[in-house]
């Protein structure tokens, strides 16, 4: 990773953080809210448009078509991207390949040098975040702008996106007006439409004077070399006909064989992203301008990233490479809504970032985020790609455990409490044990009932913030006699 | 009809009460149980915390207890939904153990579904005066696909108010071992689900895990909300002796 300083604050202090921000809290909870509720909205939509046959499928046959499509695409990847590259090249595109993040930083800075590039205008990528391109280009003497409104807006607040398609999920009107303000230079309005009519300025003016336009892609058609942008705000469309140069970053995932596949996939992102049928603008793009073409850049460059995907190949990680970023997973879960992007720190958060960063960036950067989970499946009800997320994480928790990244208490903890389960005869002992470990603790309430107050040691990491329960004097297995008895008499 | 109950680590040691209810009524509606006296814990912490051979251990454990067993049957949607959903995968596809454990899993239910599906019960004649909310636990909604069986029950009890909350399928923040791992994340969660369950006035918190009753009652008991958590198996198992208040 070319950015992000050399001492980040630990996973528990960036929780931290985003604990004590009530205003970030309840940003996070009501757009999250919304997007969650837009999506069920337009799945019922859906499944009810499937059943007059009026939809491509329900969300089931959509899925497992899309899953098809993927698996399919990945077994034979380097075909289609063989293919995608002859046909990039075919319309006049030039194509390159970035095997790490250096490398895509690197061919995008010479690009930009041969065409003596000042400005750069970018749409919305979180493969251009995963590689840090911003600080390599501006390190390189370049202004980069942001053209996507929730982008703009961190980019202003020097901050990274806290989710991977709002953003600026965590920032308030008064936040945003606020930085607005200091761009303007006098004190700008907190309404809506006075903000966006103060970004569409500044940026239209951006987007006139810029000598390259760089985007990311939702999908590569391999048998066109059609690049694919699904947006809202109609700035990839800007980007990608106004400066003269267009340069796309491309994660080699984003393949799909035909354009018959990209309608299913089209079926899903924007439902399961913000709860629309269909964004605003998606455009298709093959090749850069033609002759007698009134507008589109001169060239046209399609950087394919690989980055730590191929890492995924042939593992049982492998389908979270399916992922098409919609954000679903980040919508429904409750710790991403509880702490928010900057919480897991990574450029990916959520549910599938907490599985993919450990893969693409490695386990000593990452392997505490799978920790960042309470398994309570949201994610794999929502995911359009039916990917599995909670088992990667429990088995990344595993990957975590056998590098023996765990903490000491926890790993001795479960592993003497394996051996005492895992035999009856020292599982009974142990309920007796626990019974009188505890009693030193155990307080009486006015009823008269007992409760566990507050426990020493490892115990206060529950007992910090909740009462613990008595172990009981009699466990069922004690009970079960008489139980028993009582069942046989008539 | 003969049903062996699987109690669950945390009912056993914590709330055997619970137990109790659920054997009395399976008994009412003319089930024999039996309790397999070898059985500890179906594996699921050490699954979810990543310790497989420590979760391999204890669903060996569990497939020898209850190998014999036609029925099998727990007051735990979260321990159901493992058995059901993670045990055939704890083992290699194919071998014996993994046969085994698929079996295992299609003879075993969480306790209202086995008490509305497969008995067919839904009224256990139970009184019980009060207003109650239901928590829906993750597993048991996600992994076992329970949902309507625990509401339907307790639509039938006499004289109790059941009423709905904002974002029922919210997780509260247990999630077993993430509760001591990150207690602060947990408990943020428990404290905007207990914003939505206290909203709609309850006297009664209703669940089918023992593991979200222990998270948020404890929680409760902090903060002082007087909403009292009950397993449904025990509302009920009140609500026929007419005890409820």
């Amino acid at each position: 990773m070319a950015v992000e300083s050399r001492k980040r604050p630990s996973l528990q202090e960036r929780i931290q953080r985003a604990l004590d921000d009530e205003q970030l809290r309840g940003a996070l909870r009501y757009t999250t809210e919304k997007l969650y509720n837009g999506r069920k909205a337009a799945m019922a939509e859906l499944e009810a448009l499937a059943a007059q046959g009026l939809a491509l499928g329900s969300l089931e046959d959509l899925r497992s078509r899309a899953r098809a499509i993927k698996s399919h695409t990945l077994a034979h990847l380097d075909a289609y991207l063989q293919q995608a590259a002859a046909q990039i090249r075919a319309h006049g595109g030039t194509v390159h390949w970035a095997a790490t993040a250096a490398d895509a930083t690197r061919i995008v800075a010479e690009i930009c040098e041969r065409r003596n590039v000042r400005r750069v205008v970018k749409s919305k990528s979180m493969a251009t975040e995963e590689v840090g391109l911003n600080a390599a280009l501006e390190a390189r003497g370049m202004e980069v702008v942001e053209s996507d409104l929730g982008e703009y807006i961190i980019q202003l607040a020097h901050e990274t996106p806290a989710h991977i398609v709002i953003p600026a999920i965590h920032k308030t009107r008064a936040q945003i007006a606020a930085l607005f303000s200091q761009v303007a230079g006098e004190p700008l309005p907190t309404d809506t439409p006075s903000l966006t009519a103060f970004a569409r300025r500044v940026l239209r003016e951006k987007f006139l004077t810029a000598d390259v336009g760089i985007t990311g892609a939702n999908f590569v058609v391999a048998a066109s070399g059609t690049l694919v942008l699904v947006t809202n705000e109609g700035n990839g469309r800007l980007t990608t006909s106004v400066p003269p140069v267009q340069i796309a970053l491309v994660g080699i995932e984003k393949l799909i064989p035909t354009l018959e596949d990209l309608a299913v996939m089209l079926a899903l992102l924007p439902r399961s992203a913000t709860g629309q049928k269909l964004t605003v603008y998606v455009n298709l793009i093959t090749g850069p301008r033609r002759a007698g073409e009134p507008d589109g850049p001169e060239e046209l460059h399609v950087i394919f990233l690989d980055n730590g995907r191929t890492n995924l190949l042939g593992t049982p990680y492998q389908e979270a490479l399916f992922c098409i970023r919609c954000g679903a997973c980040l919508n429904a879960c409750p710790v991403y809504r509880t702490i928010g992007g900057h919480g897991y720190g990574s450029t990916y958060p959520g549910p599938i970032g907490a599985v993919i960063s450990p893969l693409l960036q490695g386990m000593n950067r990452w392997g505490d985020l799978p920790d960042a989970c309470s398994l309570c499946c949201a994610c794999r009800e929502v995911c359009p790609m039916g990917i599995h997320l909670p088992e990667h994480l429990i088995h990344l928790r595993a990957e975590a455990h056998r590098q023996r990244r765990d903490p000491a208490w926890l790993r001795l903890g479960l592993k003497l409490l394996g051996f005492a389960w895992s035999r009856p005869g020292v599982y009974r002992l142990g309920s007796r044990l626990a019974y009188w470990a505890t009693r030193p603790f155990v307080k009486r309430r006015e009823d008269r009932s007992e409760y566990i107050p507050s426990l020493p040691s490892v115990g206060a990491r529950w007992t910090q913030s909740r009462t613990f329960p008595v172990p009981a004097r009699r466990t069922f297995h004690e009970r079960w006699r008489e139980l028993q008895k009582e069942g046989d008499r008539p | 009809m003969k049903v062996a109950l699987f109690i669950t680590c945390l009912a056993d040691h914590f709330y055997p009460a619970i137990g109790e209810a659920v054997v009395r009524l399976l008994r009412r509606h003319g089930v024999s149980v039996e309790f397999p006296p070898g059985q500890t814990c179906c594996g699921q912490p050490f699954w979810n915390m990543g310790h497989m051979d420590e979760a391999r251990e204890c669903a060996r454990q569990f497939i020898r207890t209850f190998s014999q067993s036609e029925w099998i049957v727990t007051p735990s949607g979260s321990c159901a939904g493992h058995v059901r959903y993670f045990l055939p995968q704890m083992f290699p596809a194919g071998s014996p153990l993994c046969r085994e454990a698929s079996a295992i899993a299609s003879r075993t239910f969480e306790f209202s579904q086995f008490m509305v599906n497969v008995l067919g019960v839904t009224d256990v004649g139970a009184r019980f005066k009060a207003r109650a909310v239901y928590h829906n636990s993750c597993h048991m909604q996600r992994e076992l696909g329970v949902v309507e069986e625990p509401v339907a029950m307790l639509r039938q009890v006499r004289d109790l108010e059941l009423v709905e909350a904002e974002r029922p399928d919210l997780c509260c923040g247990f999630g077993g071992g993430f509760s001591v791992k990150m207690p602060e994340v947990s408990t943020a969660m428990a404290d905007e689900k207990l914003r939505y369950l206290t909203a709609t006035g309850a006297d009664v918190l209703v669940s089918c895990d023992a593991g979200c009753l222990m998270h948020l009652g404890g929680r409760m008991e902090k903060l002082g909300i007087a909403m009292r958590p009950m397993h449904l198996a025990e509302l009920l198992w009140e609500g026929v002796q007419h005890r409820g208040c």
